[in-house]
């Protein structure tokens, strides 16, 4: 129902705020992708001062949550949406959550980072850790470009990478523990990155929720809290 | 919740009964309501009406259950108000109206020559988007119908009349003037003083036309609670072109579109995710 049909409202200015909402949230979506770009370059190059950077704009990422709420809360009194417009409303404000804890998760990384950059670096350059950024940015961008053209297949496509995320979690993880069972003078290096790695397969997640929601706003149906093969069956219905 | 020791560290969640919240129900979820599961009052089957050459309903089919309350809503003259008025034939006294098809209320066709109408409007009440006291005391409006079926006993008369105005909610505030004229009442007064007329004969069937289009947003909120309230007893059939009033009274909906019922199901699924585009278009204010 009603994808790609966000115009063509009797009430032009209500168009106007829903459009005008959209954007925002892809423009918040864009914020947090850079956010969790540059935190994962200052970790991979140890500069503290790009980690830092990311440190101080997680305000943007949070200014962003706050006055997409506040649009969206004015939207459901004044305009008391229904149906697809409903679910777009109810949409925004799930994903701007889930959008305000990767950046969150973004700062950890850049904190991280900071903490990195003084130890002594591992041969293989965390080489392991931009991958996983590379595959959770890879997620996020599909998930917002999923609730941009209002695409539930794509959303469930999306949901999907985040198995080889969850995957390439734990062979990190097993790498690790080698690492601090070679030698316990790398553990707290070997925490760190596991930090890192974590916060980055937390995107995933969050990534994956998205997807739920624009599943949701187009099909109208709550898929979550079930399993991927019963998400993309319900999402290609 | 008062005979409850609070032990120090007892939080308030340890004092909810868990009985309360059925959580495998909620983990089974989606459960809309779904008018098959109801105990049908009204049987629409087939219905098509022609005012003259021009065809005005076509092939209306549905059920309205009991003790609900059913909205029918759609832009103006898409024959919502039409098939209110056949569910107690008001239509007949139209001229040029023709209908095919039946309507049947407890099983049996409302069409049939067998059946007596006044007695017909007896069991289906109606009321009006203008409210039409008549031109008589607070009291004798209510009493009218009463007196129509011969009842004269003052005593049954009075308790007749002050339940109807106690399940109107409008005893409270005209029992110290009952026989002072219906039209010294404010718009929302009168509109529940047609109500306690219409339901001091104790209908089936409450058929409300635009109940609170022409009142405040405080006396429609009276009429939505009131609404609320009868249909304890009564089925209501509402048609109202306040969508989200539909969305706060109904239990059901039907969307109406040229004549033809479009889509008809559970209020909280036609408003968060309907089935046909035309009924989304409507309902979210789009061009067709």
């Amino acid at each position: 129902m009603g994808t790609g049909n966000i115009s063509h409202h009797i009430s032009q200015q209500f168009n106007e705020d829903l459009e005008a909402i959209r954007h925002k949230v892809l423009a918040m979506g864009g914020l947090v992708e850079e956010q969790i770009e540059n935190a994962t370059a200052a970790l991979v190059s140890g500069d503290v001062e790009q980690a830092e950077g990311v440190i101080s704009r997680d305000y943007q990422v949070n200014a962003y949550e706050v006055a997409i709420d506040e649009e969206s809360i004015q939207i459901l009194a004044r305009r008391q949406p229904a149906a697809g417009d409903l679910r777009l409303i109810v949409a925004v404000i799930k994903t701007i959550t889930d959008l305000e804890r990767m950046g969150d998760q973004a700062e950890k990384v850049a904190r991280m980072a900071i903490h990195l950059a003084d130890m002594e670096r591992p041969k293989n350059q965390y080489s392991e850790l931009e991958h996983l950024s590379d595959q959770v940015r890879k997620m996020l961008r599909g998930a917002l470009d999923a609730f941009a053209r209002m695409d539930a297949e794509a959303a469930a496509g999306v949901a999907q990478e985040d198995l080889k995320v969850d995957a390439e979690y734990d062979a990190i993880m097993r790498q690790m523990i080698t690492f601090m069972m070679e030698d316990p003078r790398n553990v707290r290096r070997t925490l760190d990155t596991m930090w890192s790695a974590r916060a980055l397969e937390r995107i995933g997640d969050h990534a994956r929720n998205i997807c739920e929601y624009v599943i949701y706003l187009v099909k109208g149906k709550d898929v979550r809290h079930i399993s991927l093969e019963e998400l993309s069956k319900e999402a290609s219905d | 919740m008062t005979d409850i020791k609070q032990t120090p560290d007892a939080s308030v969640s340890d004092n909810i009964p868990t009985h309360a919240i059925d959580i495998e129900l909620l983990a089974r979820g989606r459960n809309t309501r779904q008018v098959a599961d109801e105990t049908p009052c009204l049987k629409v089957q087939g219905l098509n009406l022609f005012y003259g050459k021009k065809q005005a309903l076509y092939d209306v089919d549905m059920v309205i259950p009991k003790q609900r309350v059913t909205a029918y809503i759609g832009p103006s003259g898409c024959g919502k108000s039409t098939l209110l008025r056949c569910i107690n034939r008001m239509n007949d006294l139209v001229d040029g109206v023709h209908i095919d098809g039946k309507i049947l209320l407890d099983e049996q066709n409302i069409y049939d020559k067998s059946v007596n109408v006044a007695d017909l409007r007896r069991r289906v009440g109606m009321v009006f988007q203008k409210p039409n006291p008549f031109p008589k005391s607070i009291y004798e409006n209510v009493a009218y119908g009463l007196r129509l079926q011969g009842i004269k006993d003052r005593r049954t008369m009075d308790e007749v009349v002050e339940n109807a105005l106690k399940s109107a909610a409008l005893w409270d505030e005209v029992k110290d003037r009952l026989h002072d004229s219906a039209f010294g009442l404010s718009g929302g007064q009168q509109q529940r003083l047609v109500i306690a007329r219409a339901i001091a004969i104790e209908p089936e069937v409450l058929l409300l036309d635009e109940p609170a289009s022409a009142l405040d947003p405080i006396s429609t909120l009276k009429i939505e609670e009131l609404i609320y309230e009868l249909k304890n007893k009564y089925t209501i059939v509402i048609v109202t072109h306040n969508m989200q009033q539909a969305a706060r009274v109904s239990d059901y909906t039907a969307f109406m579109y040229m004549g033809k019922l479009i889509e008809y199901g559970d209020t909280n699924t036609l408003f968060t995710n309907p089935d046909q585009k035309q009924t989304e278009d409507y309902i979210t204010g789009r061009y067709g």
